[in-house]
């Protein structure tokens, strides 16, 4: 039947949404190799360092690529490229607010975080505050970030796929849930690292092939590419258009955007694969040089796609644009092409899943479990137990929620991530690594400040009031909650750290100097 | 000069280990600041002022397209500056004051 179900033809000027013997050979080849490579890392994965942090055996270079893997979304491929295809320059606005937060990771965290953390990035706003409360809030900041991220990209998968394969959305979520549960389960971040690799160098070298070929169409000159795009679309698309016309609402959503990147859990747990803090800066260098080159990429497929393949007939397939891309490599390297891009992009899903899923499962066991429930003793076979019935819980979890969200629009979702992100779990982090008089009950006041912000004004911001539940106007002006929410937690911190000093802590910070700059006892 | 060997307490109290985390912090900012200044720089210009991005430079090239793919590439730069830094002036203090410590 399942056969059956993807071999069923329909008619149409593409053939998207139709069996393409390719894509699901080249989907079937890499999920084939991915859970050979799982098996292999199973052999590997005993310890808690094995299954949090791949032994800290990754190289620098490695782990660059598998950062890259982990932002290199399915969403930020597809909706990049059709944000550009249909808005034109605009999409390159949105793109450049993703990338430039990680200078900052670099500049603010990256070492510091390698040096004092052992597994989650809770170990270092927990290093010398009050255990308990601090990985209790921090754990919720967690997951409540990686749930929202983890509903999009479910849902996302879902219907991506049905539109690419014609598979059926319930089986498609099933899939994607029961293998990325594979992954963690059994590999740990051996398996997840190896699995984003693989996947972020067929997803780079996919894309570069893309824009070769479709440049071919234009004699290998970007400026004949802008003149078809200025000559049928307009003069208009190659300048900032309607995206920002509210400059507190660029600020808001630019600051999301910008500092989430430094709070999402799931990239903050990749430094901890690295030997010591000199690969963990590399690996942001080689990152930012691959993502930079991927926006570089998605940005030339997005204006290839509108001069091509036409507006109307992307619109026609999706508002959003989201099918560009694909569109564009079936035009420019017929089906079989198509088929490759497809299941890179079904492969993309499935890698940036497991990473948020072991993220989830690590705050579970070794935030919860072992530093709330058992006192910070752990027995390192018991924390690794919770741990994998953690992942097979959220395997569980994001199936449910992918069929219970199937049809809702969840692209707000992400910002949410985002807003979470940089509101709840950077002004923690960043205060707890640079200010001495930083105390628990100010960490534990800012993470809930920035996460209940967040949850709050979004519900009364024009993203959801207006465009899911139909209101004229929204009682919060801002699409994206992050500038208030974010303030709010630093306020917050800030204050309720300096009314009740925290001696012991205070006095931590300088002892903990020579982990934070020296690397001395770091882990 | 200084003793071969210290406590941790000594080194960090050393005025070589407080030079150390005080150069680190001001390369941090100064590089921080700069890519906060660039990118929202650049939001504004967007918000306020997008006909000089709409400014062609060629014959349909417009400024926001060199100015944009620019921020990215500046980005990276910025990111390569300090781990240029960082392994040849940090490293090397840090192994000196580790070398120092009993």
């Amino acid at each position: 039947m399942f056969l059956a179900l993807l071999l069923q033809a329909s008619p149409g000027a593409s053939t998207l949404g139709t069996a393409n013997p390719v894509s699901i050979g080249m989907f079937f080849l890499f999920v084939a190799v991915t859970l050979y490579i799982t098996y292999w890392a199973a052999k590997k994965t005993k310890t808690g360092s094995e299954f949090y942090a791949a032994g800290r055996s990754i190289s620098g270079f490695q782990n660059g690529l598998a950062l890259a893997g982990d932002y290199m979304s399915a969403a930020s491929f597809l909706g990049i490229a059709g944000m550009v295809a249909t808005k034109g320059y605009d999409g390159l606005i949105y793109s450049i607010g993703f990338l430039v937060g990680w200078p900052l990771i670099m500049f603010l965290i990256a070492e510091p975080l390698r040096n004092l953390g052992k597994y989650t990035f809770a170990d270092v706003v927990a290093f010398r505050l009050r255990q308990r409360p601090i990985r209790i809030v921090s754990s919720v900041g967690s997951l409540m970030t990686i749930a929202f991220y983890l509903i999009a990209q479910m849902v996302g998968a879902g219907g991506l796929i049905k539109t690419l394969f014609g598979l059926e959305y319930e089986l498609a979520v099933l899939v994607v849930g029961c293998v990325m549960t594979l992954y963690v389960l059994f590999g740990g971040m051996i398996a997840t690292t190896w699995v984003q690799i693989i996947k972020a160098v067929l997803l780079l070298s996919g894309a570069t092939v893309l824009v070769l070929l479709s440049l071919a169409k234009f004699g290998f000159s970007p400026g004949n590419l802008l003149e078809s795009v200025s000559t049928n679309y307009g003069q208009e698309m190659l300048a900032p258009g309607g995206y920002i016309s509210n400059p507190f609402d660029a600020l808001s959503l630019g600051l999301a955007l910008m500092l989430g990147t430094a709070g999402l859990p799931h990239i903050l747990m990749r430094f901890y694969t690295v030997p010591d803090a000199k690969a963990a800066r590399k690996s942001v260098f080689v990152a930012t040089g691959f993502i930079g080159y991927f926006y570089l990429l998605t940005f030339l497929i997005g204006f290839s796609a509108m001069a091509l393949v036409g507006k109307p007939a992307i619109e026609s397939l999706d508002k959003g644009g989201n099918m560009a891309a694909l569109l564009l490599a079936e035009q420019t390297g017929g089906t079989a092409f198509l088929g490759f891009i497809a299941a890179v992009a079904f492969a993309t899903i499935l890698a940036v899943v497991a990473g948020l899923t072991l993220s989830g499962a690590s705050s579970i066991s070794h935030d919860l479990y072992v530093h709330v429930f058992k006192n910070g003793v752990s027995d390192e076979k018991g924390e690794i137990k919770v741990a994998k019935r953690a992942t097979i819980a959220l395997g569980i979890l994001s199936i449910l929620l992918g069929l219970v969200f199937k049809g809702q629009n969840v692209a707000f979702m992400v910002g949410l991530a985002f807003s979470i992100a940089a509101s709840a779990n950077f002004p923690a982090l960043l205060m707890s690594i640079i200010w001495k008089r930083f105390t628990t009950k100010g960490a534990v006041w800012s993470i809930a400040t920035g996460a209940l912000l967040s949850l709050v004004l979004i519900v009364l911001s024009p993203t959801i009031m207006v465009d899911i539940m139909g209101y004229e106007e929204a009682i919060f002006p801002l699409k994206n909650p992050a500038l208030v929410s974010m303030s709010g937690a630093f306020l917050m911190g800030i204050l309720v750290s300096l009314l009740q000093p925290e001696h012991e802590a205070a006095a931590k910070f300088e002892s903990e100097k020579l982990r934070t700059y020296l690397g001395v006892g770091a882990e | 000069m200084n003793q071969p060997h210290r406590t941790p307490h000594d080194v960090l109290e050393s005025s070589d280990f407080k030079k150390l985390v005080k150069q680190r912090w001001s390369v941090s900012l100064v590089l921080t600041f700069t890519m906060l200044a660039v990118y929202f720089g650049f939001l504004l210009l967007v918000a306020f002022n997008k006909e000089v991005l709409a400014t062609r430079i060629g014959e349909y090239t417009t400024l926001a397209i060199p100015v944009g793919l620019g921020i990215i590439l500046f980005a990276w730069l910025l990111t390569g500056i300090y781990v240029f830094w960082a392994n040849n002036k940090y490293d090397s203090s840090v192994e000196n004051l580790k070398n120092k410590i009993q």
